[in-house]
């Protein structure tokens, strides 16, 4: 079998606790794999680690166990390979949306010219539908607006991998919607690899080829891998047509909220290799034990809260 | 604000200012003076400070008006070392204070800039900064005379010291409060150390530093009258002291206003600067 992509093993983080006290592993034993031109979400209660994970695959962060490899090197440290789009999105305030962009490009392409630096900027820019406001200053958009420069600037630099924090989390449910079309459009055309992080299951559906659930921190693990199932040309206004959708969506929300507090017993017993945690492929298996009856006239878009208990 | 009540503030200025002049007027009067000083505030103030020249010595408004129209009709002229224009006796000090200021810059703001990128020099020399700091930039005047034996040299060294530390503090602090996204996004963008220096953290603290700016060059301002009276010979201070020796009261109101002018020239002038840089965040 080849090695993936990008490798996660045995990825732990601790935190030393005050003098005399133990300290707090967050998780450990993180295992998993990213093939490329995969799209990979991961979803988890609020605290149990992502964006640790995310910020040690983006090489921010130091693991305290374990390495990440990707594309057969180590990741240490912050890399052009690896574009980040923050979660609060993290534009230069000082800078015009177009030199936001440049400012990454000049540093991709350190021998391109000033006009080629603008018009590949420019390109992105376009990509994300911000062609009429390429000289505003971040204060002047909307907050969708300035998630899409966030995702312009992590896109033109044409990194080998995207990592992305929660990008839609503190956008409204309209613009949410139109800013995921614009990245599966994206996504498809570039084939890039995405490694992103949500609190929202149907976007998880709607985005993801694989979504990585993870258990409730302390010590959280990965519990499962859950195929997404659906054909990949898929859009939000028709995707809940299609029975598998329903089939996977029950069992995400079924995982986050009866299973994801229980699963360290619930592995312990069961003695799952963390080394392989089980791929399941919830769209595929028949329709009956499975279904977690929703409240009628629910809408597709369940978000899941941001509770630690 | 509503378009036609604009004039309202400006008016009301005026009226304050009228108002001033005319119990300025009022309370100097030859004349009148004793009759008046017994009831209002104001002249009582006046007198007490006329005191030492006996009643004729504090001018009319008028008196005073005579003497700016003077001092602006003519500013730059040169009769000897004790009679220069007052233009002259300003761009003295308006020289010594931006020398001053901007050697002090130069110094504060690269070490501040290195003071707030490593908590470690910053712990090293705090103790040293939080001493230093409180010391009127006066007490250093007798050993800025004995060690460096210039007395010009020694007020820009004054106010080279004074301006130091606001400059220093707040870029130290700009620096060391950059948001840590920021340098994240220079991070995963693998922007080098110098440019991020450069296009991240200078821009990102710009407004903190020009704070410290503002408040630097205030202060210098402030202390440069008090050090020239010390150490003499030009400038705005020296004027004021050697018109007071001279008995000339509206010689110093002259130059007392002249002062307070210059003063926010140069507050608008950095004012202005800082705009320039500040963010919309
Ligand atoms: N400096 C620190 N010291 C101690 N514990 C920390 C520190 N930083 C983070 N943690 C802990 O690490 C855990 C994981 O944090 P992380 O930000 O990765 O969570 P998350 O899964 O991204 O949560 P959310 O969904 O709310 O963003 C948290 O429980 C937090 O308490
Ligand atoms: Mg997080």
């Amino acid at each position: 079998m080849n090695a993936p992509f990008l490798k996660v093993e045995g990825l732990a983080k601790r935190f030393p606790g005050p003098r005399g006290k133990d300290g707090l592993t967050v998780f450990e034993n993180v295992h998993f794999g990213i093939e490329k031109g995969e799209f990979v979400c991961i979803i988890g209660h609020s605290g149990c680690g992502k964006t640790t994970i995310l910020n040690v695959l983006a090489g921010l962060d130091e693991a305290s166990d374990g390495v990440v490899i990707m594309d057969g090197k180590e990741v240490r440290g912050p890399s052009l390979d690896r574009g980040v789009v923050f979660q609060g999105h993290a534009l230069l305030p000082w800078l015009s949306t177009l030199k936001n962009v440049e400012f990454g490009v000049r540093s991709r392409y350190p021998d391109w010219t000033r006009h080629q630096i603008e018009a590949h900027s420019t390109k992105y820019l376009e990509m994300v539908g911000l062609g009429h406001a390429l000289h505003k200053k971040p204060a002047e958009l909307s907050g969708g607006m300035k998630q899409r420069v966030g995702i312009a600037r992590a896109f033109a630099i044409e990194p080998k991998m995207l990592l992305l924090d929660e990008p839609f989390g503190a956008l409204d449910a309209l613009t949410r919607g139109t800013i995921q079309d614009e990245l599966l459009k994206i996504v498809l055309a570039t084939a890039q690899t995405v490694f992103m992080i949500t609190h929202d299951v149907d976007e998880a559906i709607l985005l993801a080829d694989k979504i990585v659930l993870m258990s409730n921190g302390p010590l959280a693990r990965i519990a499962e891998i859950v195929e997404v199932t659906l054909p990949r040309e898929r859009s939000r206004t028709t995707m809940h047509h299609d029975p598998q959708f329903y089939r996977i969506r029950n069992h995400l929300v079924d995982f986050l909220v009866n299973r994801s507090k229980a699963f360290a017993e619930e592995a312990g017993a069961e003695g799952c290799d963390p080394r392989h945690p089980p791929v399941v492929r919830p769209g595929l298996a028949a329709p009956s034990a499975e279904i977690v009856a929703l409240p009628a006239g629910q809408p597709a878009q369940t978000h899941v809260t941001k509770a630690s208990a | 604000m509503d378009e036609r009540k604009r004039w309202r503030a400006p008016l009301l200025s005026l009226i304050f200012l009228l108002l001033f002049l005319g119990v300025w007027q009022v309370a100097t009067q030859p004349d009148a003076a004793t009759a008046v000083a017994a009831d209002d505030e104001y002249a009582a103030l006046l007198g007490a400070a006329a005191a030492g020249g006996g009643q004729s010595a504090m001018p009319t408004p008028a008196e005073v008006g005579a003497k700016l129209w003077e001092h602006l009709s003519d500013p730059f002229y040169d009769r000897g070392t004790n009679d220069k224009g007052i233009g002259i006796q300003l761009a003295h000090s308006i020289a010594r204070v931006l020398l001053g200021f901007g050697l002090a810059a130069l110094v504060a703001i690269p070490l501040g800039f290195v003071i707030g990128m490593s908590p470690l020099v910053y712990r090293a020399l705090d103790p040293f900064i939080q001493i230093l700091k409180p010391i009127s930039p006066l007490a250093w005047m007798p050993l800025a005379l004995y060690t460096i034996k210039d007395s010009g040299i020694s007020a820009i060294f004054v106010i080279f010291i004074c301006s130091l530390w606001p400059m220093l503090v707040n870029t130290a602090f700009g620096v060391s409060s950059v948001r840590r996204d920021w340098l994240n996004v220079a991070r995963t963008l693998e922007v080098s150390r110098l440019r991020t220096a450069f296009q991240v953290i200078l821009p990102a603290a710009a407004p903190t530093i020009m704070t410290g700016m503002r408040i630097s060059i205030g202060i210098a301002w402030l202390v440069i009258v008090a050090a020239e009276m010390l150490v003499g010979g030009t400038g705005i201070g020296y004027f004021v002291w050697n018109e007071w020796n001279n008995l000339s009261i509206a010689n110093i109101i002259s130059a007392i206003l002249f002062i307070g002018l210059i003063g926010m020239l140069l507050d608008t002038t950095l004012a202005r600067l800082a705009r320039a840089v500040t963010y919309k965040e």
